[in-house]
Order: structure tokens, then sequence, then C-alpha cells
């Protein structure tokens, strides 16, 4: 995969959110062993450093798990997907409400809009 | 011990100060970018990590010791021109470097200009511009250094070739080892750095990394440095 990023936001974070996204989606699945750092900084073409960097953050969220000598895996813990899930959800949902809002569309008229 | 550590280092041409005050550590495993606009001392300070010129005052020091054959044997040198001799063949300059430099992987470079479809007996005269930049990559990735400099490695090419050299460069990214690399390119290449240095008027603005300086300033390194040094 061959990401395009956005040079005004730290890359590990873009990074960050991106592995969120392939968990969210299921496009990498509980329990599924993720590359090896090298591997993944390869695909994305970015700095073994960064690529470090956005592994730990996304461990202390708790999407993914080291297992000493076998690697990184995703987490089994469903929970956990789940609420990062709606934390992203929620978040879109609220960015598109607020931006319909400062358009002076209606709520009414959102509803509408969505059906 | 730092790999590299740079301590009130001057440099002058004649009555003309180019370095004015350098203070810099390289830690090990790092892909640092030293960034400036032309005439600003980038190469100087190149040419003087590698042992090239001498210092008008201050020290250079490479794993505890002076800049020396043993610094020159650890540290591999993208000059910004060329110093290839265009009438050898690929073969003859492969062999010539085998020869040069002990720590000269030959394996690694055959395999590396494989994936270019390069004829080995091709002369070097006959090659494209863009295709004698990316040899002359090859030929400095493939020594196991524990540093790496390249001067300007984006120097006219065009933008696939702007990418292999990119991937040829964190491919070929040891674990330990280092890599310097110099440009006024700033936005092909950020997304690979993991520290930045600003350099202008021969002194060091700002050293940081990469990232906490994006997050800080919200903007992209090549923003950020066109709003402070605005011609």
């Amino acid at each position: 995969m061959d990401t395009v990023f956005n040079n005004s936001v730290p890359i590990y974070l873009q990074i960050v959110s991106e592995i969120k996204k392939q968990i969210i989606s299921g496009k990498l699945v509980p329990g599924e062993r993720i590359p090896s750092v090298r591997e993944l900084a390869l695909t994305h073409k970015v700095n073994p450093n960064t690529m470090q960097k956005a592994l730990i953050e996304l461990e202390e969220n708790g999407l993914i798990k080291t297992e000493r000598t076998n690697g990184k895996f995703v987490t089994e813990d469903v929970k956990i997907i789940n609420k990062i899930k709606n934390d992203y959800a929620d978040n879109l949902t609220q960015n598109y409400l607020s931006e319909m809002i400062s358009l002076g569309i209606t709520k009414q008229e959102i509803k509408e809009r969505i059906k | 011990m730092e790999l590299l550590e740079i301590k009130n280092l001057y440099k002058n041409y004649g009555e003309k100060q180019v370095l004015k005050n350098i203070n810099l550590t390289v830690p090990r495993g790092k892909i640092i970018g030293l960034l400036g606009k032309n005439g600003t001392g980038k190469t100087t300070l190149i040419k003087l990590i590698n042992g090239l010129l001498t210092p008008t005052e201050g020290k250079i020091i490479f794993k505890g010791e002076k800049i020396g054959p043993q610094s020159k044997l650890n540290i591999a040198y993208l000059p910004e021109r060329t110093y290839l001799d265009k009438s050898m063949t690929i073969k003859e300059t492969l062999y010539f470097f085998k020869e040069f430099y002990a720590n000269f992987d030959i394996d690694k470079a055959k395999d590396l200009l494989k994936k270019l479809d390069l004829d080995e007996n091709q002369k070097i005269v006959k090659m494209s511009k863009g295709m004698q930049e990316k040899v002359q990559l090859v030929l400095v990735m493939s020594r196991k250094a524990e540093l790496y400099i390249l001067d300007e490695p984006l120097g006219g090419v065009d933008p696939a070739t702007r990418d292999y050299i990119l991937d040829t460069i964190l491919t070929n990214f040891n674990e330990g080892a280092s890599i310097i690399i110099s440009t006024h390119l700033i936005s092909d290449i950020e997304r690979i750095l993991d520290e930045v240095i600003f350099i202008d008027k021969g002194e060091i603005k700002l050293t940081s990394d990469a990232d906490e300086l994006r997050n800080k300033e919200n903007a992209s390194i090549d923003e950020i440095f066109r709003r402070m040094f605005k011609c």
C-alpha cells in the first residue's frame, strides 16, 4: 500500500489512524499477526523509527499487543475495537453536523437528507 | 558514545566566514535532514565531516576519534557532483569500489542495479543523468558503513527517479547506522526524516524531531522552513 501523507500532520499519527481504520473495518481481524516494523515501514515508505512510534501508540491504545518473541498482533478484545469504532463514528458524525449547521441547514433538513 | 559530535566548529575561506559556531550531535539509527538554501554552508559542513576540508577552529569527533582513515572507512559519502570515471563500465566501477573499500558489498550493489535493468557492460558516459545518479547512490548505499552522508541526492531528478532513490535509502537503512541527507528540496524528502537541522548563513538555526516540529507549528517542515527563511 502506498500511503499518501499530508506533510502538515505528524506522519506517525497518520499511520496510527490508517491502521486503526483497518482494524475497525475488519481488514485486519482480531488476533491477526501484524508484519514487522521493517516490513510495515517499507510498505508505507516511511522511516522504521516513525513506524515504531506509531505501533507504540497503537499498543498504548490497546489495539495491538506484543507477544514476546512472536511479534505483534491485533487485540482479540472486541470491546476495545468497538469502543474505538464508536468514538471514530461519533467524531465523524459530530464533524458532519457542525459543518451542516454552519451552513445554516436545520436538523430537520439534515434528517431528511440522511434518509 | 554518539556516532558523530561537532563542537564549536568554524570554517573560513580566506576572509569569508562560511560556518560559524556549529554544534551538533548525530545519534545512531536516525535519518537526519540537513536543510538550507543554496550557499548556506551545507556542503562545506559535509566536506569537513568527510575530512576533505580542515576546520578553521573546533572539533569533529566520529565514534570518539578525530576524522581520519577510520572515520573515512565508516562514513559513506555521496557528493553533489559525480566523481566516477565516466569511461569505465558499470562492471569496472563495481570492482574498483570493491578494491577501494573493504566494506563494499558487491553482491548487494549488483542486486540493486538489477532492479534498474542496466547492462553491466555499459559505459557510464552513455547513461542519462538520472541513471548516473541512481548508480552512484547504489554504490554508496552498498557500503556497510555506520554513517551515510548524501549531499543533494535528489538534485535534478524526475519524480519516478526520486521515488527509486527514497526507496533505496529506506531499504538500505541498517539498524544502528544513521543517514544525513542535505537538500533544499524539502517537501520531496521530509516524509522519511526523523530529525531536521535548519542551517542558514553558516549557522544552525534549529534542530528538532520532525514530527514534534509539525505538531508544534501545525505545518509541514517545508512550510516552516519557507516561513523562517523568506527571501
